[in-house]
């Protein structure tokens, strides 16, 4: 037999390979995007040089960097528990939106009720959610579908409020709401722009790694995720576990939106978000699913991000050089999952001599 | 074949094994579970990559680095799971794979070409159906044509008539007859003795990876094959001592189920199962069994009827309700329904009890307890795993039965419904299956089997039940001591009383 390379399925991954695989992944990407920057007339090194200098390099560009981790991070854990249980909520964005809409709608209206701005928006990006949960679950429409569809809605229900009724006299114009009232801000944090939502932060993922470790319900998600049909053999109620888990869903990214909202922008604005919900389900899967190591990635897509402006004010390059970055990187990490259920080997009469030897 | 030699991390599945196939002739492959059949022939049809030696065909090295080289080289395998896509029609799968289709399907060359084909070989199947509606023997039939289609010279069929019924396969004998007869070679994997003895000319025996010998079948008999098989001599007969039965567990009355399709799977079905009893259900496939079952373990819902569960009216109750009752359901699609197959071995296990004490605790799940009553089943049931940490999609077929068997009897059932449970398992785990079943007899459960292997019935049932499109056709009350043709009448759609009927007046 010649000596050829041959592609065949692994019986069991070896622990350490995760690990390897997603930074290897990450490695490669940072290389291919290395070519793509000197394709646009900057030094690779250099550009790495300020994401990292930017973003890591001092006080204030840590906490950007947490800044936008908190959002993604909530977010992440957001679709990352639709996810676990084989619902494919890829719509963190709209979610994110009505959660905001939901806010303001609360401090516009009833401007004394600040503690109950949190459960609106909960409620609100839950139901919105968990209408294409009950989709999914009566009639089995495609929630990938609907999802996306409904963050459309989203955006342009937050359009008409910004450039209609919600819009501030006093903006000059500008498509931005008034800005929130002290008492409904959150509280921001040692003198930087990092707000109170980073407890949520911190504690969610906390929480949801209890959860689906430990927790019977946990253990359930998990099943229903990997096998519907089993799950009902097993006794468990797969339709009413999607509406309610994409309630959840959408309840968390709604928080999410909210915390940047009062605790950020202090104001609803067009383009508000800035695609923190797509940005989450990179994450998520970088992460594998596992709560904590969302807080890793996020702060990690924090750093390009943030570093990401500073390419364009430095090197002016387009934001969008960035996108590249990140979509390079999910696009290894994906093409990375190959080498987990596969693994390539060498075959050839070298072998063949092994086994007499062996036999011997 | 020569020298084959196939490892798997750490485990050697097939050593230096030596086959050959002539054209025009039924080969038989015979060995245990893990024994390397289906490894051999994977490697065979290029799924697998040996790690030493070669193929030849017609005296010609081959490497085949994936199944397509193995097809374009005339070699067509039917798996014991058939590579088939559910969602489209026969005659669509029929094309799956083929390269150099034209842009628009050539829809009526195709289904001319399958009804051809089957009319020559006796395959009778409808090319518009789709396949998800066929019955398991139907789907079998359609993945052997799909290997005649792709004009295959060599067909390895893995266990064949693990889903068939007697005269099912008989029907298949009768298809491969022909195809011999034409000069295709044919390699069929099994380890019922009996079919390997009727319709074999020549028989491999592989034992833990290794070649024990090739012999004619005229040369040999059941019991020297055994041997080799097992490499001692063993015991094929199972003892089932007389019990009485006591007091009704299970029960049907006047069920009526729907199938996937709508129509009626089940019409005003009666049944009982007593205490100490094993009730066995006989039929084709897709008469009904899978709809019966599932509506007796609350995971289909009645239409009509009720069931009841020890005195307790428990119809369309949910499925947690009937697991509470302690009626455990043993599914025939094990890594479909029965199993996840990502999960581990001890995730697995305690799929019908984590959501109860000791197992869960103030709503979360005491891994520790978990990891024990895992080992528990894994011991006391021989799951061959690595560890309780293994992923069960890793486990051999046997294994995950085993496994199975092991979670849906430890909670000492009242009632056990069990579905081909032996399905593709080897002698040895067929005869421990067939005894923990029994046991639970003894043990007082109610025992519901539904299987397609009649010898099986007949050794196992204190009655036996014969259902055709979902009708009863009556219930034997001496299974053993009526005559086959009489079952097999049933079994066709004749009911019991007007066979009766007709001996009293003859």
């Amino acid at each position: 037999m010649r000596g050829l390379l041959k592609v065949e399925p692994r019986l069991s991954s070896p622990w350490w390979l995760g690990a390897v695989i997603t930074f290897s992944s990450i490695a490669s990407a940072l290389a291919l995007g290395g070519v793509f920057l000197a394709f646009m007339g900057v030094s690779p090194l250099e550009a790495y040089a300020v994401i990292l200098r930017s973003a890591l390099g001092d006080g204030y560009g840590v906490s950007e960097t947490v800044v936008k981790a908190i959002p993604l991070t909530i977010a992440g854990i957001a679709v990352m528990l639709a996810f676990t249980m084989g619902l494919w909520n890829i719509g963190a964005e709209g979610q994110i939106f009505i959660g905001a809409i939901a806010s303001a709608a609360m401090v516009r209206y009833f401007p004394s009720e600040s503690r109950a701005v949190a459960l609106s928006s909960m409620l609100a990006a839950g139901l919105w959610a968990a209408f294409a949960g009950y989709l999914k679950a009566r009639w089995n429409i495609n929630e990938i579908i609907t999802t996306l569809m409904l963050t459309y809605v989203a955006m342009n229900l937050l359009n008409y409020f910004v450039y209609g009724p919600w819009r501030d006299p006093a903006g000059l114009g500008f498509p931005i709401t008034a800005p929130f009232p002290d008492s409904a801000r959150l509280p921001t944090l040692w003198g930087t722009r990092i707000h109170l939502g980073i407890v949520l932060a911190v504690v969610l993922p906390c929480v949801a790694w209890v959860v689906l470790r430990f927790s019977r319900w946990g253990y359930e998600l998990r099943v229903m995720g990997e096998n519907p049909r089993a799950a009902g053999f097993a006794g468990m109620n797969y339709t009413r576990n999607v509406a309610l888990v994409m309630f959840l869903s959408g309840a968390i990214a709604g928080i999410a939106g909210m915390c940047e909202l009062s605790g950020l922008q202090g104001r609803l604005q067009h383009g508000f978000s800035g695609g923190y919900g797509n940005t989450a389900i990179i994450v998520a899967w970088l992460a594998r699913l596992n709560p904590l190591a969302i807080v890793l990635v996020s702060f990690l897509m924090g750093v390009l991000l943030v570093g990401g402006e500073s390419l364009q004010v430095i090197m002016r390059l387009p934001l969008s050089s960035v996108m590249v970055l990140q979509g390079l990187i999910l696009f290894f990490i994906l093409g990375g999952e190959f080498f987990r259920k596969y693994r390539i080997r060498r075959v050839g009469a070298a072998i063949t001599g092994d086994m007499e030897r062996e036999e011997r | 074949m020569e020298r084959i030699t196939k490892r798997f991390a750490g485990v050697t599945a097939n050593w230096a094994v030596d086959f050959d196939l002539r054209a025009g002739e039924v080969h038989a492959l015979l060995g245990e579970n893990g024994a390397g059949k289906s490894t051999l022939m994977n490697v065979l049809y290029g799924l697998y990559q040996p790690d030493g030696g070669r193929i030849l065909l017609s005296g010609r090295e081959q490497a085949f680095s994936s199944p397509r080289d193995a097809r374009a080289a005339g070699i067509g395998m039917v798996h014991q799971h058939f590579m088939l896509i559910p969602s489209q029609t026969v005659w669509e799968n029929m094309i799956l794979g083929h390269e150099d289709l034209p842009s628009i399907l050539p829809k009526k060359d195709v289904r001319r070409r399958i009804l051809d084909l089957s009319d020559r070989y006796g395959l009778a199947v409808d090319p518009d159906a789709k396949v998800w509606q066929l019955s398991v023997g139907e789907q079998q039939r359609v993945a052997i044509l799909q290997m005649l289609f792709r004009s295959a010279r060599v067909l390895i069929l893995d266990e064949p008539t693990a889903v068939l019924t007697p005269q099912e396969a008989r029907q298949l004998f009768d298809t491969i007859g022909q195809m011999t007869a034409e000069g295709y070679g044919v390699v069929f994997i099994s380890h019922k003795l009996d079919e390997v003895m009727a319709f074999s000319q020549r028989v491999t025996v592989l034992r833990k990876g290794r070649l024990v010998a090739t012999v004619a079948t005229e040369a040999t008999t059941k019991e020297r094959l055994a041997e080799m098989m097992v490499g001692e001599k063993v015991v094929l007969e199972i003892d089932r001592p007389a019990m009485a039965p006591g007091r009704t567990i299970l029960e049907c009355r006047d069920l009526r189920v729907l199938g996937d399709r709508g129509f009626p799977a089940i019409r005003d079905l009666s049944l009982s199962v007593r205490e100490h009893e094993v009730l066995g259900i006989a039929g084709v496939a897709g008469n009904g069994q899978q709809e019966l079952c599932e509506a007796l373990v609350g995971l289909r819902t009645a239409d009509r009827g009720r069931v009841i569960v020890d005195g307790e009216d428990l119809t369309n109750a949910s499925p947690r309700t009937f697991i509470r009752k302690k009626v455990h359901y043993i599914p025939a699609d094990r890594k479909g329904t029965g199993l996840v197959a990502n999960m581990d071995v001890k995730e697995n296990s305690i799929l019908k009890r984590y959501s109860a004490r000791p197992v869960s605790k103030g709503g979360f799940i005491d891994w520790k307890e978990v990891a024990s009553f895992a080992r528990t089943v894994v011991s006391r049931f021989g799951v061959n795993a690595p560890s309780t940490e293994t992923p069960v999609r890793n486990l051999s077929g046997g294994n995950l039965q085993k496994l199975m068997l092991g979670r849906e009897l430890s909670d000492s059932p009242k009632a056990v419904l069990a579905m081909h449970p032996t399905w593709g398992l080897d002698v040895a785990a067929t005869k421990f299956v067939r005894e923990q079943l029994l046991a639970q007899r003894e043990r007082g459960a109610a025992v519901l089997l539904v299987s397609e292997d009649l010898d099986e019935l007949l050794s196992m049932s204190d009655r036996l039940a014969v259902l055709c499109k979902g009708e009863l056709m009556g219930v034997l009350d001496a299974p053993d001591r009526t005559p086959v043709e009489t079952i097999g009448l049933m079994m066709a759609g004749t009911p019991l009383a007007e066979i009766e009927g007709a001996e009293v007046s003859a």
